[in-house]
């Protein structure tokens, strides 16, 4: 039976950088050089400020649940292998937040607030970061 | 500057439905048509009277449904004066509403048609199946998220872990929107449902249950805008523009500021300044219910009550027929129809609350009610203000 493709990002001239470096197991995210705010997902001005200022700084990697959800129904066919599974928003030490998966980890004691630390999960031909308890 | 009074709901029309399916194979732009007649009827007015044109859709998209204020002109035969698609997903048409008024007001359109069609259902189109990944998507989709039911499931943990809200309380919102289904013939679920009936059916994304989720089904509505001079010469008397406002926050749930505040906190303070009236002027109120929690954190939003109060607030069904806080009085998405963006539908029952035709349902006394509309994943609001003379 053939496996249904997970769908990957596209990536674009935004994004290529943010995906070579999941590549190499680095999480990159932006920061901007005039209000010093951090930024995800990247983009080519600051959305706090407006400027165009924005350069890129690896993250630490560490970060709490600031919400999240166990799917009981798949977000699309490719998923269905996976169920029950946790998508959760992570808010990183630097202040933003990513969607992901937490993974390795006992689904029912998951909750906001926990602890987390970036894992980087191939999937296909990319790296995804996911995370997990720390 | 206000568009207080600008204009007036004249006409509105949908279709029926069985078991959430449009009769006879009808086709999204046959559908769209009939509810823009019966709109128009309603009023006293024809087609060749329209000069505003507004429709979001779904339908067709990529294909002819991306432009879907020119598709329907072409198909009804209306070239307008005035034309907008704005789509900021199930709340557009409140937005529409704002923006034909306002449109009226600086004199551009007299008579504006709002439409919006789904045939969702009949066309099994429906998926919880996220986006493709591409641009703001590709830090999204690839996760699996059930969409859009996981991005309100993880406002709703949030809003748990904050304030302690139940399960419980969001199943007093299913229940109570059930109760007002059943007094209205045209409602596509109308057997009765317990609290517990709730917290027992499956589990979609924790913590909604399927019960807390709206239903998937088909829909047409037309709602017929015009200015006061117009509005003297309508069938049906005028149900006035008091106050709107819009906002959006993010699109994806991952940019959204505070997961337990929408931006109805916005939309509807600049609404209820305009209209110039205050949460006890309401008599009755059409909530967005694409999921119970969605309820919740808009009745917050709005002020009916203190963040984080909302399990409180609609607890022993007091948003219930018979209640003191009518809510959602034809079934709302939960139970009446929910084809796709189900927002003109929260006006159109409005509109017939205010007017006394709503039968066993009829909210006694109805003035003013309040109509809010939310898109996208919590992503956007407007709330229209709605009084009558």
């Amino acid at each position: 039976m053939d496996e249904i493709m997970k769908p990957l990002p596209i990536i674009d001239n935004d994004s290529k950088f943010f995906w070579e470096g999941c590549e190499k197991n680095k999480l990159f995210i932006q920061q901007c050089q005039s209000c010093s705010l951090h930024i995800f997902y990247p983009r080519i001005l600051c959305p706090h400020c407006g400027e165009e200022n924005v350069t890129w700084v690896e993250a630490s990697g560490e970060g709490t649940i600031y919400s999240y959800t166990i799917a009981r129904r798949a977000g699309g066919p490719a998923f269905k292998g996976d169920l029950p599974y946790c998508v959760a928003l992570v808010e990183l030490e630097e202040g933003v937040r990513m969607m992901t998966n937490i993974i390795d980890t006992d689904m029912e004691a998951i909750h906001c607030n926990q602890k987390v630390k970036v894992v980087f999960q191939k999937v296909g031909e990319m790296a995804l970061p996911m995370f997990t308890p720390v | 500057m206000s568009i207080k009074n600008a204009a007036a709901i004249v006409g509105v029309g949908d279709i029926e439905l069985e078991d959430g399916k449009v009769k006879d194979g009808l086709s999204v732009m046959q559908i769209q048509a009939i509810a823009a007649k019966r709109a128009l009827d309603d009023a006293g007015l024809s087609k060749s009277d329209v000069d505003g044109l507004f429709v979001a859709g779904l339908w067709g998209v990529p294909g002819v449904g991306t432009f879907p204020s020119v598709v329907m002109g072409e198909y009804l035969g209306i070239e307008p004066n005035y034309t907008d698609s704005t789509q900021i997903g199930g709340s557009s048409f409140e937005a529409h509403i704002g923006h034909a008024a306002a449109a009226i007001q600086a004199g551009l359109c007299e008579v504006a048609l709002i439409l919006y069609g789904s045939t969702q259902k009949s066309e099994r189109s429906r998926s919880l199946a996220g986006r493709p990944p591409t641009f703001t998507a590709q830090y999204e989709t690839p996760f699996g998220l059930p969409s859009p039911a996981g991005a309100y499931a993880m406002a709703a943990n949030r809003h748990m872990h904050q304030y302690g809200t139940t399960n419980e309380d969001l199943a007093e919102i299913a229940v109570a929107t059930r109760k007002w289904a059943q007094l209205n013939p045209f409602a596509t679920k109308r057997d009765t449902i317990s609290i517990e009936d709730v917290l027992q059916s499956p589990m979609i994304t924790d913590p909604l249950h399927l019960l807390d989720c709206c239903l998937v089904t088909d829909g047409a509505g037309a709602v017929v805008l015009v200015s006061p001079e117009r509005a003297k010469d309508c069938r049906k008397k005028p149900v006035w523009i008091l106050g709107q406002g819009e906002a959006h926050s993010h699109w994806s749930i991952q940019a959204m500021p505070d997961l337990t505040v929408t931006s109805a906190a916005q939309s509807g303070k600049r609404a209820f300044e305009m209209a110039g009236v205050g949460h006890d002027d309401i008599d009755f109120v059409e909530i967005y219910d694409s999921f119970t929690i969605t309820v919740l954190l808009t009745l917050e939003s709005l002020g009916f009550c203190k963040r984080g109060e909302g399990g409180d607030f609609v607890k022993n069904q007091r948003t219930a027929p018979g209640g003191d806080f009518p809510m959602n009085t034809n079934g709302g998405g939960l139970s009446y129809a929910h084809p796709g963006m189900y927002g003109i539908f929260l006006i159109i029952e409005a509109v017939r609350q205010l007017r006394g035709e709503c039968g066993e349902r009829q909210v006694k006394e109805a003035k003013i009610g309040l109509v809010n509309g939310t898109g996208g994943t919590l992503s956007s609001t407007s709330v229209v203000i709605l009084g009558r003379d």
